[in-house]
Formats: C-alpha cells, sequence, structure tokens
C-alpha cells in the first residue's frame, strides 16, 4: 500500500517515467507548451472545423459556391450578406473560398499518406534489400533532385491529366499523385538513414539474437522507433503539398475550371484585380494561413520530438 | 581515380580528381533528366496539332513529317540525343524557331531577375542573420525571426498578391505588367532602359523566400561561432567588438551559409515560374509553362534540360567552393 503510493508520487513528480509511454506522453506535454504550434493547431482544428461544416450545412455556407450567381451582387467587397465579398459571376466568396480550403487539406493530407505509403515501402527495402536495391534507390534520389520540383510536377499532372483510367480518372486524386510522385523521395531518404542506424543499435541486435524474423524486427522495433522524424516530416509536408496544388491551380495546371480550389480562385481574381482586389485577397489569406498553421505545427513536433532538446 | 599509385597525394591532386569526378557525374544526371522528361512528356495526352478545330490530314502529315514525329518513339529518342550531343535542341513548334535561341532570348530576362532576387536576399539575409544572432532575445531578433518565419511558410504568388494590392493597387508606386530591365546585351549599362518601376514587386516577391532561408541559416551559424573559443580569445587579447564580429565571426559563419547556395538556385527556378507568370514576365519559366500547354516538345526537353543544369551546376560550384573553403571538409 504504502509502496505504491511512493511509487505514484514519484511519478507524479516526475521522478520515474512510465515504460514506452514516455516519450509519447513527454512529447505531447511539450508540444502543449509550444505557445506557436498550440495556436496553429487550433486555427487549424477551427478552419477545418468550419470547412466541413460548410460542406454540410447550409446555413454556414450560407450560399452555394458554384450554382448562386448573383447577377445583381458583382464584384462586391465584404458586407453582413456577403462575408467575403463576390466574384465577378456574383458568386459568394465565403462559400467558395471555404470549398476551396476543403479542397486544400484533402489534397494536403491526401498527399502525405501516399507519399507516407510510398516513402516507407522505398526507404525499408532500400536499406533492407542488400546493395544494390540501396545503389538504385539512391541514384533514382539524385536525379528527382536534379528536376525542379515544380517543373516535374507540372509534367506529371500533364500526363494524368483527363486520363479516365479506373481509380485515377478522379481529378483531385490526379493532383494527390502527381505532386507524390515528386515529394516521397523525402520521406524514402529519411527512413532509410533511420533503418541504417537504427539497425546498429543494441535493442534490435538483441532482438535479432533472440531469434525474431526479419520483418518482425523492421515492423515491431525499427519501425516505431523511427515514427518521430517521420511524423514531423510529413506535418512539414502537408503545406508543401498544399502550396504545390496552389500553385498548379495558378499557372492553369490545376482542377478542371468550375472547382474552386485556392489556387484557382487567386489566379482568376487576378483578372480583375484592378476592379475588386477582395477576390484575390481572401483565398490567398486562407492559402496563407494554412501554410503557416502547419509549418508551425511542424516546428512544435520538431521541437517536442527531438531527443536533444529533452 | 588514381588511388592506388604510390605515394601520397598533395591537397591539390585530391580535390583536381574530386572536381572532375563530379563534373562527369553531370552527365548521367543530365542524361537521366532528358530521357524522363521526353517519355514522359510523349506520355501527355494529346499532339501538338491537335486543336479545337481540326487541321486538315494532309497538313498533319506534312508537319508530323517536318518534325520527325512520324517515326517511332525510340527512334525520335534516338535522333534528339544525338542532336543534343552536337548541341541542337531542336525547333520550337511555334513560329519554327530555333530553341536554343528562344531560351537565349527567355533566359536574358530571367538570369536579371534571378540574379537581383539572389542580391536582395543575400544582402537582406545576412544584415538580418546577423543583427538577429547579435542581439539574441532581443527586439531584433525576434523581428528577424518573425520575418524569416513568415518568408519561408508563405507562398511566393500569395506574397506576390499582397504586394500587387498594397503597393501597385493601393498605393500606385510601381507597375505589375511585364518585366523592366533591358532586352539587349548592349542595352546592360544603359540607365535608360531600366524601367525600375516595373522590376520593384517581382524581385522582391522572388527573393523573400531566400532571404528568410540565409536569414535562418546565418542567424544559427553566428550563434554557434560565437561561443567558439577562438571568438573568447579574440576578445581576451583585446580586439575591438566590430573588429571580433566582422574579421572573426563573420567570415566563419559564412561557410554553412555557403551550402545554402545549391537550395537557393532550385527555389529561384521554381519561384520564377510562378513569378513570371504573375508579373508577365518573358522568361524561361514562362516559356516552359506555355510549352507545356501547347505539347511544343523541343521546347519542354530544352527548358527542363537548361533548368536541370542549372540547379546542377549550382550544387556543383557549392560543393567545391565548400571544399576549397572549408580545410576540414574531406571529399572521396
Amino acid at each position: 500500500m504504502q509502496e505504491a503510493e511512493l511509487i505514484e508520487r514519484a511519478e507524479l513528480e516526475g521522478v520515474v517515467v512510465g515504460r514506452e509511454r514516455g516519450l509519447w506522453a513527454d512529447a505531447f506535454y511539450r508540444l502543449t507548451r509550444n505557445r506557436l504550434a498550440m495556436v496553429g493547431l487550433v486555427i487549424l482544428i477551427v478552419v477545418a472545423g468550419v470547412a466541413v461544416a460548410a460542406a454540410n450545412i447550409h446555413v454556414v455556407q450560407r450560399y452555394d459556391p458554384y450554382s448562386d450567381q448573383l447577377y445583381n451582387h458583382v464584384q462586391e467587397g465584404p458586407s453582413w450578406s456577403h462575408l467575403f465579398g463576390t466574384d465577378n459571376l456574383g458568386r459568394d466568396n465565403w462559400a467558395r473560398v471555404l470549398a476551396g480550403v476543403s479542397i486544400s487539406l484533402q489534397i494536403g493530407i491526401g498527399t502525405q499518406i501516399v507519399v507516407l505509403i510510398i516513402g516507407l515501402l522505398v526507404g525499408v527495402t532500400a536499406a533492407l534489400g542488400g546493395k544494390f536495391t540501396d545503389n538504385v534507390m539512391m541514384r533514382l534520389t539524385d536525379v528527382t533532385y536534379a528536376f525542379p520540383d515544380l517543373l516535374f510536377i507540372i509534367l506529371m499532372r500533364s500526363v494524368l491529366l483527363g486520363r479516365d483510367w479506373p481509380v485515377i480518372s478522379n481529378p483531385k486524386l490526379q493532383i494527390i499523385l502527381a505532386i507524390a510522385f515528386v515529394n516521397w523521395t523525402i520521406i524514402a531518404r529519411l527512413v532509410r538513414g533511420q533503418m541504417l542506424s537504427l539497425a546498429e543499435r543494441d535493442y534490435v541486435l538483441a532482438a535479432r539474437a533472440l531469434g525474431a524474423s526479419p520483418w518482425r524486427v523492421v515492423v515491431q522495433h525499427m519501425l516505431p522507433n523511427s515514427l518521430g522524424p517521420v511524423i514531423v516530416a510529413v506535418t512539414f509536408g502537408i503545406p508543401i503539398a498544399i502550396f504545390a496544388e496552389a500553385a498548379l491551380g495558378f499557372i492553369g495546371f490545376g482542377l478542371p475550371p468550375p472547382t474552386a480550389s485556392l489556387g484557382r480562385l487567386v489566379s482568376d481574381g487576378y483578372a480583375y484585380v484592378q476592379v475588386n482586389y477582395w477576390v484575390v485577397v481572401f483565398p490567398a489569406a486562407a492559402v496563407a494561413v494554412l501554410m503557416l498553421c502547419f509549418t508551425f505545427v511542424g516546428d512544435g513536433l520538431r521541437d517536442a520530438l527531438d531527443p536533444r532538446t529533452r | 581515380m588514381g588511388s592506388g599509385s604510390a605515394g601520397p597525394h598533395t591537397r591539390v591532386e585530391v580535390m583536381t580528381a574530386y572536381a572532375i569526378r563530379r563534373v562527369l557525374w553531370l552527365i548521367p544526371v543530365l542524361w537521366a533528366v532528358a530521357t524522363i522528361t521526353f517519355f514522359l512528356m510523349h506520355a501527355v495526352p494529346g499532339g501538338p496539332f491537335t486543336q479545337d478545330r481540326a487541321l486538315p490530314e494532309s497538313v498533319i502529315t506534312a508537319l508530323n513529317r517536318r518534325y520527325h514525329l512520324d517515326q517511332p518513339l525510340w527512334r525520335q529518342y534516338l535522333t534528339y540525343l544525338w542532336d543534343l550531343l552536337h548541341g541542337d535542341l531542336g525547333l520550337s513548334f511555334r513560329g519554327d524557331r530555333d530553341v536554343s535561341q528562344l531560351i537565349r532570348d527567355g533566359f536574358f530576362v530571367t538570369a536579371q531577375l534571378g540574379i537581383l532576387a539572389f542580391l536582395v536576399a543575400s544582402f537582406f539575409g545576412l544584415t538580418l542573420g546577423v543583427l538577429s544572432a547579435l542581439n539574441q532575445n532581443g527586439p531584433l531578433d525576434y523581428l528577424g525571426v518573425f520575418v524569416a518565419t513568415i518568408g519561408a511558410a508563405l507562398p511566393n504568388f500569395i506574397l506576390a498578391t499582397f504586394l500587387i494590392v498594397i503597393f501597385a493597387i493601393n498605393l500606385g508606386w510601381f507597375q505589375i505588367l511585364g518585366w523592366g530591365g533591358p532586352e539587349h546585351v548592349a542595352d546592360l549599362l544603359n540607365p535608360s532602359a531600366w524601367d525600375v518601376k516595373k522590376m520593384v514587386l517581382p524581385v522582391v516577391s522572388l527573393s523573400f523566400l531566400p532571404m528568410a532561408y540565409i536569414a535562418r541559416v546565418t542567424r544559427a551559424s553566428m550563434l554557434e561561432v560565437l561561443r567558439q573559443d577562438y571568438i573568447r580569445t579574440a576578445h581576451a587579447k583585446g580586439l575591438a567588438q566590430q573588429v571580433v564580429i566582422i574579421r572573426h565571426a563573420i567570415k566563419n559563419a559564412m561557410i554553412p551559409v555557403l551550402t545554402l547556395m545549391g537550395p537557393i538556385a532550385a527555389v529561384l527556378v521554381t519561384g520564377s515560374f510562378i513569378v513570371e507568370n504573375i508579373y508577365s514576365i518573358p522568361g524561361v519559366g514562362r516559356q516552359f509553362v506555355e510549352a507545356v500547354i501547347r505539347r511544343d516538345y523541343a521546347m519542354i526537353m530544352g527548358t527542363t534540360l537548361f533548368y536541370a543544369a542549372v540547379v546542377a551546376v549550382a550544387n556543383l560550384v557549392v560543393d567545391l567552393l565548400y571544399a576549397v573553403v572549408d580545410p576540414r571538409v574531406r571529399y572521396g
């Protein structure tokens, strides 16, 4: 009884750190201490919440982003009836920007899911598949490094454009794949590096000595331990993907015309920037807020998960 | 390379071997870029002559023959590589002009934009970084970190949007369409050929991100150097603060900043795509985007190879400089 009490108090005072959960609980605690990261996280949750609500509840969305064209309310600035003003066809910018935010989030997160899958597979194979696989993989990343990102993304996007192959015919998925095909190298390199350094650790040697299969060593011991840097890289990858999508939309290689992606909203607004600059300001600000918040959260996570600063 | 021969190698010999190896490595990289781009762009649906209003069959046949598009793909590929080896980038479908000539024209504009942006980014980035480090945790430092964070996270077309709305439309200080630099090499020194009002916003838009990078790395590197023993020694022997900062600290803090130049070349290249499109500047970035839209094969190949070469050479120069500047770097 007394012993249990002592242990409990010791744990409360942080003298004894509970095993295994320690790292993550500690990282989470330190993340909550990071003011900028928390501000970013809260804003992201609110923005994402409003965007999801707008897509489902008409009261939040107020107008349809595509079909409500009010020709007697064209090119207006912000007002109570149109919070973000209206565009050249009298469509409500609030509804359109929220639709764009939801697209950006889907593409940002979707891209990172694809990147994570490809990156983990290639990284693990390169690290554990012997010298030949490793060489091929590293030369491949060398070449992708030589390609300017956006140029490659534009080419990939054009290759996938308008294909009606099964599954890939969805334009959002095409954009996600085009961006992911260029960005997977970051995760792959990271995982490979982690795997190579982890392979020499004592606990991995111990697991191997105990007769664990290579698959079990990788999945049970090595992957969980390389998770921290991967999570950070994925978080930083989201704003990169959001930027790539917005840039594609801006140059004219994005989602097909009626879709209100943020990049296209900015680019369409430019045609009338001299008449009504509010059309450009709100979608541009939305991209800026999304990217800044994800970067802040990424910074916070990196600091929280960095064992050197513990 | 020569590692089996007897006798110790001098530093110069080792470095020359390293430089040669790095230069030779450019060839397979550019070849890979050329090959990937070639097959990717031929996989893009639709050909250069697919238009809304269909051309007569005979015209298309004639055009295809003129640009060798009637041959099998592998043959076109080999022909392209062969011509490339002879420095011939082929003909653009638009106006039947020489691709290398078009790129040279575009690059003359892109280079002005890029070099100006680079100079602006370096100057303000270094100043901001050094001032931040010298006033660590002071108000100036917070300002520097704030600008660097915003600059690193904001896409340049978003930044450009706000710059245009504020400075071109509301205040009317600058103009936004086209490029204000000279069009011919001969005009470079002629002040009347430079229209600064048109140049400020594109240069600022392009330089913000690299400036933020440089400021960040300079600050970190300065802080690191200021804690070193030799700085304390310099102070201890009675040198004035400015002398210590300029002669000892800044000089050593520049080494990590140097490695940034490769990524910065890449950032400027990517940025030039977008900035040239926003401001309607007739540079290589805009040429590439137009070429992809029009399926102008030779032009896509030419601009891609050109950009890949720029980035590769920038990385190469940085690695070589790095080896020269920092004697601790081993190269093998």
